[in-house]
């Protein structure tokens, strides 16, 4: 494994070396490392498009890597992987993709991630978007998700994408059976020309599920964001979309809440709030004796964290 | 040691220039408690700002410690040695009560130290250091939590803006307790409140009378008080607190 590649494996995954349990390390396009346990098995899919995690049911206080890193300059990629999570399951899944790009060529990931979460099943799945390289090509992600949720599972899914990728558009979907809950906490901060675009579908199909989709962005420089969550009602549900953005310098934001409601008892709630950050908030850290500047670095830091 | 010489403070108005404070000269020697009162919209809340940097004065000088600070920065007046403690604190959205006591000591604290802090200003330390500065801390959670951070800063000179305004009256006591504390601490630290309350007023090593952006009295607390109280009829700055 060479320096780029640890240094990328730590930026996306907290990864210091070879994780524990089951993993699968794909870097330029091909699978370099991969581990299944008793409970989780990892295999290439037939159409070898990427892979099939499967998670035996009950299976507790585990947890699964499969980081993505990019170091060949115009290498571009369509990986498909498919996770079925069993019933009454907790566990944790580590995705991320980092793009080094020292060349002029564009590089650029397209994951499209499905799950499907058993009755009763919990998952957090956390996924980081990392860019680095000084060459001219640019680092282009589009992830996609589909999500569906069995009765009374739960999903947390925390995204994170702080530095370095110059394109990006995300595209969830997600399904909610009776009591399902779905919680995305997104953390985005462009800059330079980047663009990211985030388009949220929620379902909410059964009885008493719920979802809260929650996005907090920072765009400076000439950068570019647009947020788009849609919650759709289908039953007595209740959801929440929320979408808070810090803008910057000469960036521009669009956000773009939906809330469609088929059920007289869906209740179904978004909040849009896009602004600079509050003067007084540099005054009262410069009274600590912050400059302006490391004012503004603490409270956005703050903000995304 | 604080010194104002004539310091005026204007702003435009549709019907003119308004003068907020008019030609103000005074002299703060260290290590004294020092209580600015009188009524409201009077200039008081204005002259703090001023001495810590937040406003410009339209003319006059400030000094600090011998040298011309009138055009230094917040940040410049904050490492100086002056602190102030808002009237209205600031909220933050991800920035917990322990960055900011960090921030304000301006070197690493354990979470022991940010605790005791906290506990001096009547919180439960445990249920607060961790938390979010954001909007699901009360009024007067927020207030203490300010005195708190000014107090890890232990700048040479404090600043408070009506530190009671949100404050409970079982948490004034302490917050009483918390001023004598600041002010026996150490020597040449000096603390300036500015408030309506009897008692912080009774604390007072010294007593300016901030009215209509003039100082129109100063002098120790037995000389002052009198004839304040006297007049609260007719201007009610003063409020008394129940023990």
């Amino acid at each position: 494994m060479n320096q780029i590649t640890q240094q990328i494996l730590e930026e996306v995954a907290q990864l210091h070396g070879i994780p524990e349990g089951a993993y699968n390390i794909r870097e330029n396009g091909k699978s370099v490392g991969r581990s299944s346990t008793e409970e989780i098995q990892i295999e290439t899919r037939a159409d070898q498009k990427g892979i099939e995690v499967r998670i035996r049911p009950g299976t507790k206080n585990k947890s699964v890597h499969i980081p993505v890193v990019i170091s060949q300059s115009g290498l571009e990629e369509v990986v498909y992987n498919d996770f079925y999570i069993g019933d009454d399951c907790d566990v944790t899944i580590i995705a991320g993709c980092g793009i080094h790009n020292a060349g002029n060529d564009a590089s650029r990931h397209d994951g499209v991630h499905s799950f499907t979460i058993g009755k009763n099943a919990k998952v957090k799945y956390v996924e980081k978007h990392y860019g680095s390289g000084d060459g001219n090509g640019e680092r282009i992600m589009n992830p996609e998700t589909i999500v569906d949720m069995e009765e009374n599972s739960y999903m947390e899914m925390d995204t994170v994408q702080i530095k370095g990728v110059d394109s990006t558009i995300r595209k969830t979907t997600a399904h909610l059976k009776d009591g399902a809950r779905l919680v995305v906490m997104e953390r985005l901060m462009t800059h330079g020309k980047q663009r990211a675009e985030s388009y949220f579908d929620v379902y909410c199909d059964g009885e008493d599920s719920g979802a809260n989709v929650i996005s907090r962005s920072v765009a400076r420089e000439d950068s570019y964001q647009k947020f788009c969550s849609k919650l759709i009602g289908n039953a007595a549900c209740s959801g929440h979309t929320e979408c808070d953005a810090i803008i910057m310098d000469n960036a521009k934001i669009s956000a773009v809440p939906e809330l469609e409601a088929n059920h007289p008892d869906a209740a179904l709630i978004h909040e849009a709030a896009i602004g600079k950050i509050a003067g007084e908030q540099i005054v009262k850290l410069m009274t600590l004796g912050l400059t302006e500047e490391e004012a503004e670095e603490k409270i956005v830091e703050g903000f995304l964290r | 040691m604080l010194e104002l010489r004539n310091v005026s403070f204007g702003v435009s108005e549709d019907s003119g220039q308004k003068e907020i404070l008019k030609n103000i000269s005074f002299q703060l020697e260290d290590n004294k408690f020092t209580v600015i009162t009188g009524p409201n919209g009077g200039g008081k809340s204005t002259l703090a700002k001023v001495i810590a940097g937040i406003e410009k004065p339209t003319s006059g000088q400030i000094f600090w410690n011998g040298e011309d600070i009138t055009e230094k920065s917040v940040t410049e007046r904050a490492r100086m040695g002056i602190s102030y403690a808002f009237q209205q604190p600031v909220r933050f959205k991800g920035i917990t009560v322990f960055d900011l006591i960090q921030l304000a000591s301006g070197s690493k604290v354990t979470v022991e130290e940010a605790c005791r802090y906290l506990s001096e200003v009547g919180l439960c330390a445990k249920d607060y250091v961790r938390r979010e500065v954001n909007g699901s801390l009360s009024g007067g959670e927020l207030k203490r939590i300010e005195i708190a951070t000014v107090m890890a800063r232990d700048a040479q000179m404090t600043l408070f803006d009506e530190p009671e305004a949100g404050i409970d009256l079982w948490s004034f006591q302490k917050l009483i307790s918390v001023f004598e504390k600041m002010h026996d601490s150490g020597t040449h630290k000096s603390i300036l409140i500015i408030s309506h309350q009897e008692r912080i007023l009774n604390i007072a090593d010294e007593i300016m009378m901030i009215a209509d952006g003039q100082l129109t009295a100063r002098g120790t607390k037995e000389e002052i008080l009198p004839q304040i109280l006297s007049k609260t009829g007719s201007c009610g700055c003063i409020y008394r607190t129940q023990d």
